[in-house]
């Protein structure tokens, strides 16, 4: 049981068996796509719950952001009287980082652990095998308008959290610590490129197709009873969060270059 | 609709649940596959449908061998049972209409005034029409087998598996559900399948009854046969019923 050569054996067999396991779903989710029935109902239903209801949590995380880092950003810039670059920081962070990683987190916090509890709770009621029984495909069913909806909205909130993030860096830095308006905004639009904005939203796409696959994955593996339940809710969150933040690694050293 | 299981083995890590279960379950008839908790009896049920893939054996349905069918193939079969599970996995985000109209939307064109004139056959066949509106946890554990086993019918199917219809029921509730699978077998003209522990139910309800005990199925037959049998394991079940410290 404490030998280590045979933990390190199970821990990589788990994680190249839970990477297979996911790879297959995210195929299966494409193929089943383009098969109708369309569920549009489920998808809107599913862009409400992913999108519209993270909307507050999400302004909320990028607003508090953006006010940081201004006032962080202003404390070192002043030492060498580079205070004019301050909108130009404040941007370019949360677009390029801050605005699409933030808002993964949230929304896997909020979306990806209710995703893997619901999913979690109709495995171990036995609702999955009544769809599959009544010739349901569950994945067509429940996992490809989650999937969908994620993808389509966490870009979307991540839009809304730059925007108000800049906002209140624009706050803190112009109206509070009295920064040049004028500079501010000339160095804003002269430093931040619509590559590092789309380069975000990319971002954005991908770690939401990641928090709700994953989410989906870990409930719809969900075994043994509340107790799986709550496992599959708390592995699909730290999972999905770790996965955004190790996958923002590669995607800048990809994309920024 | 035939349904033949030949030497069905299926194994979960070290435990063997069925070692070679052999069953014919008869066209139009009532069967109760009984054991004890935990011996596979559920494992065996999910294998007719296709929940559950053997590790060799055969189920053979109309002679067609399920087991080696595409998930197309299987769906196109499914379409044809209708399954009531152990806790009715009725979906909790719909009313009881709602569930009932389910597999009618996905798998019928009949327009929306049809499907809820259907639903509404169903649930009052149950005895269930007033709760039509009502959410699933807003049900006693009987309303719920029952509001399933409306849904299940949904699709006037040919053959309806039951998985412990009657466990956590009060007697009287027990025996109301054995009435109830019975006359649905005889409005539906359905092949029920019934996987069980209780006695009293199986003799009031069932045509044949399997008994499966270390996972082989070791007496088979009508009721009557049953009380008779001399197997040691029946002979022990049967008489566990009779309480004689009572």
């Amino acid at each position: 049981m404490f030998n280590p050569i045979a933990s390190i054996g199970r821990a990589t067999i788990t994680l190249v068996r839970e990477m297979g396991g996911m790879a297959l779903m995210f195929f299966q989710v494409l193929v089943l796509t383009f098969r109708p029935p369309y569920r549009l109902r489920l998808f809107l239903k599913q862009m409400e719950f992913i999108g519209v209801n993270s909307t507050v949590v999400v302004l909320l995380t990028g607003l508090f952001s953006g006010m940081v880092l201004a006032l962080q950003g202003y404390y070192g810039f002043r030492k060498f009287g580079g205070e004019t670059l301050l909108g130009a920081t404040v941007a370019l962070s949360l677009v390029r980082e801050l605005g699409p990683v933030l808002t993964g987190l949230m929304v896997t916090a909020r979306a990806g652990s209710a995703i893997a509890a619901e999913i979690g709770t109709m495995r171990v009621t036995e609702q999955i095998d009544a769809l599959t029984v009544m010739a349901v495909n569950p994945i067509h069913y429940l996992v490809v308008p989650r999937f969908w909806a994620g993808v389509i909205t966490v870009p979307l909130l991540t839009v809304l959290a730059d925007v108000i993030g800049i906002a209140g860096g624009y706050f803190v830095g112009v109206i509070l610590l009295h920064i040049d308006q004028g500079i501010f905004i000339a160095k804003m639009k002269e430093l931040v490129e619509l590559s590092d904005i789309l380069n975000g939203l990319y971002k954005a796409f991908v770690f939401g197709g990641l928090l709700t696959l994953i989410g989906c994955y870990k409930g719809y593996h969900a075994r043994r009873g509340a107790e799986g339940v709550g496992q599959a809710t708390t592995e699909a969150v730290v999972i999905s969060s770790i996965t955004i933040l190790a996958g923002d690694y590669i995607l800048t050293s990809l994309l920024f270059k | 609709m035939m349904i033949k299981i030949v030497d069905l083995h299926k194994r979960f890590g070290d435990q063997e649940v069925l070692r070679g279960v052999n069953l014919d379950i008869p066209e139009g008839k009532i069967t109760f596959i009984m054991g004890r908790s935990g011996t596979g009896k559920s494992v065996l049920l999910k294998h007719i449908i296709g929940l559950l893939e053997p590790d060799s054996g055969q189920i053979l349905i109309d002679g067609k061998d399920i087991t080696t069918m595409s998930e197309k193939e299987l769906a196109e079969i499914r379409k044809r049972f209708g399954m009531l599970f152990q806790e009715g996995a009725l979906f909790d985000s719909m009313t009881v209409g709602e569930n009932v109209a389910f597999p009618l939307r996905e798998h019928t064109k009949l327009s929306e005034e049809e499907i809820w004139a259907r639903v509404r056959a169903k649930l009052a066949q149950v005895g269930l029409l007033k709760d039509i509106d009502k959410m699933p946890s807003e049900l006693s554990g009987g309303m719920k087998k029952r509001a399933a086993l409306a849904r299940a019918l949904a699709l006037d199917p040919e053959v309806v598996l039951f998985d412990e219809p009657t466990t956590g029921l009060d007697p009287i509730m027990q025996m109301s559900i054995a009435q109830l699978i019975k006359e649905t077998k005889e409005s539906h003209n359905l092949t029920c399948v019934v996987i069980s522990h209780d006695i009293p139910v199986a003799f009031a309800a069932a045509d044949k009854i399997a008994f499966l005990h270390e996972g082989v199925i070791i007496e088979e037959g009508p009721p009557e046969k049953i009380k008779e049998s001399k197997h040691p394991f029946v002979q022990e079940f049967l008489r566990a019923l009779k309480c004689p410290s009572l």
